[in-house]
């Protein structure tokens, strides 16, 4: 019984993905990637990865994809000038797509690592565990991600800031 | 939420592998196939966000917590490159109108 959950999750995964690619308004495709990354965060608490869980449902459901629905409600589009690309095109891309997912799986069966996923460890995914990890021989990484996040905080400012006529 | 990872020990490796392929693939067809800026960083997020399940298995499988501070820190540069790359775009609609990715081709010379 236990199982059958990862899979009935999966299938609603791809199910939402595919939404996502393949809803025709903007927004219908950011809420159907919420529920994508919802689905994504019952993954990380099946794996007992709970920080993960934690991070992914906050930074990702609560933070970008509020920036994506705000930067899509602040663009104001209309039905007209949704872009279309041609019906060839889609064609070629939907071909390429199965190929590359044939590829993968099939290149990946040669190897056959089946076995299946077990914790030895049960507080491998807990707060305490990664804490110790991220500040022991994480820590210069972890410090410079806060530069990384200051100089896009610094370049979003500056980029979005409307530029001044110079006349004089 | 014990009892239930021991509900879940039965999941082989290659599904969780293969699962992420498929999202993946996903995200590189929605990439293909459409115009719209916005969209494309959408199934860009898609395609991180399959690599991120993907290490959180393998460090399960490994017993190893690197993968899942690599996760961390792949979510720290995702917020940065949504960041900078909305505002990209909301520039882009302020000169052109329009968030076609066609017009910005002359980008090319």
């Amino acid at each position: 019984m236990g199982t059958s959950v990862f899979y009935f999750v999966a299938t609603l995964s791809i199910f939402f993905a595919l939404m996502v690619v393949f809803a025709k308004n903007p927004i219908h495709s950011v809420l159907y990637l919420i529920l994508t990354f919802f689905t994504f965060t019952v993954h990380y608490v099946l794996l007992n990865a709970q920080f993960l869980a934690v991070v992914n449902f906050i930074v990702y459901m609560g933070a970008i994809m509020v920036l994506f629905l705000f930067v899509l409600m602040l663009l104001n589009l209309n039905k007209e000038n949704e872009p279309n690309k041609t019906a060839l095109l889609k064609v070629v891309g939907i071909i390429a797509g199965g190929c590359l997912v044939v590829t993968l799986i099939g290149s990946l069966k040669s190897v056959s690592i089946s076995s299946p996923l077990l914790l030895k460890n049960p507080s491998l995914g807990l707060v305490e565990n990664l804490g110790k990890e991220l500040f022991g021989p994480f820590m210069l990484p972890f410090e410079l991600s806060s530069l990384l996040l200051l100089s896009a905080m610094v370049g979003a400012v500056l980029l979005t800031k409307k530029e001044e006529k110079n006349n004089g | 939420m014990d009892s239930l990872f021991q509900n879940m020990q039965g999941v082989p490796l290659d599904h969780y592998i293969w699962f992420c392929a498929i999202i993946f693939t996903i995200g590189v067809v929605g990439v293909l196939t459409r115009r719209n800026a916005i969209v494309i960083f959408m199934s860009v997020e898609l395609m991180l966000n399959a690599v991120n399940l993907l290490l959180a298995a393998f460090s399960v499988h490994h017993n190893d917590p690197s993968g899942q501070v690599f996760v961390f820190f792949i979510m720290a540069l995702a917020a940065a490159e949504v960041a900078v790359g909305l505002s990209i775009i909301v520039m882009v609609y302020r000169n052109t109108q329009s968030i076609d990715i066609n017009v910005l081709n002359r980008l090319k010379w």
